[in-house]
């Protein structure tokens, strides 16, 4: 799907410029048909620009700016308390909920400022969706469970197709298609985090954040999910938080090391691990700490 | 050689000797004995109506206008109407009242200082003796319309379900894992559509076990009634007529001079008893949620 064709209804009020890291976080004139190509750089989709964040006057991420590409795996790794997760929830505004949250810089999707006052957090997280560290299955069918997402999304009529597509896109079809009105509380860890999947892809977003998918899921199933995410990519952006740098190894393209809410060092993974920057990056993929 | 291999065996297990540990046996001992003396309680009371009222309660008893004055015979037919009235009265305005005032409490207000007025506010009133109840809408609704009416009883018992059911609500909801919340919300729901798909089935069971409870409660009230729904020997006329209920019913009968009154205040509260357990463990039985332990 190319910028020009992606829908745009869901982000309607926002003006769309030039993909690019450093285009202006107040979009100028709209665009909105004007011509636009891909590069060979294939351009990020979504960038952060000095973003930084407190929770009340403790502050988590320090001016962190990245950049992530169209369907690729991005993997954000780092030590425990490093902002990973906080950072992960700001690209989706799931961090909206924190009363006391202040944030500066800019979030940009396609060159919107995800943060601008004019932007409804609602339509971003359709458009960016997002899997969380342990399996949240709604108590409900694991029917229920797909419908309802398909639901608020303003979908009516029959379900069944789409419900049948995201759970084979989550290789979960099998698994359930006897059962899909038997409670979603009934599957296994490992299945529960499938269909949490499903759920997440059955509106077709672009972009899935994945918050430490695997780390409540055995080695089992933790592959399971590691080899659907490398597929996924494919059709969506994968931004993925985790603890496990095999795993970073394993499922991403590029990789990011955040260390106490800074950006050490972002770049291809291969050469994050086998040939990094930075003393501290060495340090923390070889073992030294964390 | 298993006799040469016991004899490493001690005899006596020593300092691993079986004691008995007083403390377990006064500490669980104490809540048995509480137990017992609560639910003999209760059984007693059960057991009482039953002796004194069963006699009581026949077809007729169910079915009649109460007879006259101190005449045997008659039955309690428009106590048992003006309850059923009353409650579904006081259920349409003080169930979603209630259910309203705890999601936002539970879902929107956070800890504002509206939030807090409000929670202060519920706790008071939970607490608040019924027959003020009963007095605010006798000044609100019965001195202007100028009659006693089975309306002023309803509004009376519902202002006392609003906190009730305020605060079971809100708890119910506060127990729903955040977890739910935020998988809805990242699906892109807006956060009305989270609350009333997600959250508040997931806290289906405990809401109706509030529902059951307050009602149950209003069922149970006399104080507010008398100065509201007056009370009535025969069936209503309307809704904006006096009308009776089993309480007042009991009372009347309970304070009067006649041996059959007597027996009938005592069926009557049989009945009553007996009503709201049926009828309370039917709904719970019909709308068992989801175990939200499991999430």
């Amino acid at each position: 799907m190319s910028i020009a064709t992606a829908p745009r209804r869901l982000l309607q009020s926002q003006p769309m410029t030039d993909t690019a890291v450093n285009v202006s976080p107040r979009p100028a004139a709209p665009r909105e048909d004007a011509p636009r190509a891909e590069t060979a750089d294939a351009p990020p989709v979504l960038a952060t620009r000095d973003l930084s964040l407190w929770y009340g006057s403790q502050q988590v991420l320090d001016r962190v700016s990245l950049a992530v590409a169209r369907h690729q795996v991005t993997a954000v790794i780092g030590p425990s308390g490093c902002g990973k997760s906080s950072f992960l929830r700001t690209l989706n505004r799931m961090n909206d909920m924190v009363s006391t949250l202040r944030i500066e810089g800019a979030v940009l999707y396609e060159g919107v400022d995800l943060y601008d006052r004019r932007v409804d957090p609602v339509a971003v997280r359709r458009r960016i969706g997002m899997l969380f560290q342990k399996p949240n299955p709604f108590p409900k069918s694991i029917y229920d469970n797909l419908a309802f997402a398909l639901r608020v999304n303003g979908r009516r009529g029959p379900l069944h197709d789409d419900v049948e597509r995201a759970l084979r896109a989550a290789a979960l079809w099998d698994e359930v298609k006897d059962k899909l009105h038997a409670s979603a509380l009934e599957l296994s860890g490992g299945q529960q985090q499938r269909l949490c999947l499903a759920r997440a892809l059955v509106n077709e977003p672009e972009t899935l954040l994945m918050d430490e998918p695997c780390s409540a899921l055995d080695p089992i199933a933790t592959s399971k999910i590691e080899e659907l995410i490398y597929h996924l990519k494919q059709q969506y952006t994968v931004v993925m938080v985790t603890h496990n740098m095999q795993q970073a190894a394993r499922v991403s393209d590029t990789t990011a090391f955040l260390w106490m809410g800074r950006l050490v060092e972002i770049g291809r993974t291969q050469d994050l691990f086998t040939n990094p920057r930075e003393k501290l990056t060495e340090d923390y993929v070889t073992g030294r700490f964390g | 050689m298993p006799a040469d291999s016991r004899r490493d065996v001690e005899r006596t297990p020593g300092r691993f000797r079986r004691r008995v540990h007083w403390s377990d046996v006064f500490g669980f001992g104490s809540t048995v004995v509480a137990m017992l003396v609560s639910l003999g309680a209760l059984f007693a009371i059960l057991g009482y109506l039953v002796a004194h009222g069963i006699g009581a309660i026949d077809w007729n008893f169910l079915i009649k206008e109460p007879a006259a004055v101190g005449e045997p015979g008659g039955g309690i037919a428009p106590s048992l109407v003006g309850t059923a009235v009353l409650v579904t009265i006081s259920s349409i305005i003080g169930i979603p009242l209630g259910v309203g005032v705890g999601i936002y409490l539970a879902e929107l207000a956070g800890n504002s200082h509206l939030a807090r007025v409000t929670r202060l506010a519920i706790n008071t009133f939970v607490g608040m003796p019924s027959i003020i109840a009963g007095i605010f809408v006798y000044f609100v609704l019965v001195k202007p319309t100028g009659t006693f009416s089975a309306v002023a009883g309803g509004v009376a018992l519902g202002v006392i379900m609003v906190p009730i059911m305020a605060r079971t609500t809100e708890d119910v909801l506060r127990l729903v894992p955040d977890t739910i919340r935020e998988a809805g919300l990242a699906l892109g729901a807006p956060r009305w559509r989270v609350t009333l798909g997600l959250v508040l089935p997931a806290a289906r069971a405990g809401v109706v076990t509030g529902g059951v409870l307050a009602v149950a409660r209003v069922a149970g009230e006399t104080a507010p009634l008398i100065l509201t729904a007056l009370g009535n020997e025969y069936f209503p006329s309307g809704l904006f007529h006096p009308i009776d209920e089993i309480t007042l019913r009991i009372l009347k009968y309970a304070r009067g001079p006649y041996d059959v009154w007597h027996q009938q205040a005592y069926g009557a509260a049989l009945l009553l008893v007996v009503g709201v357990a049926l009828g309370s463990s039917l709904l719970r039985l019909t709308t068992r949620g989801y175990d939200m332990r499991n999430q």
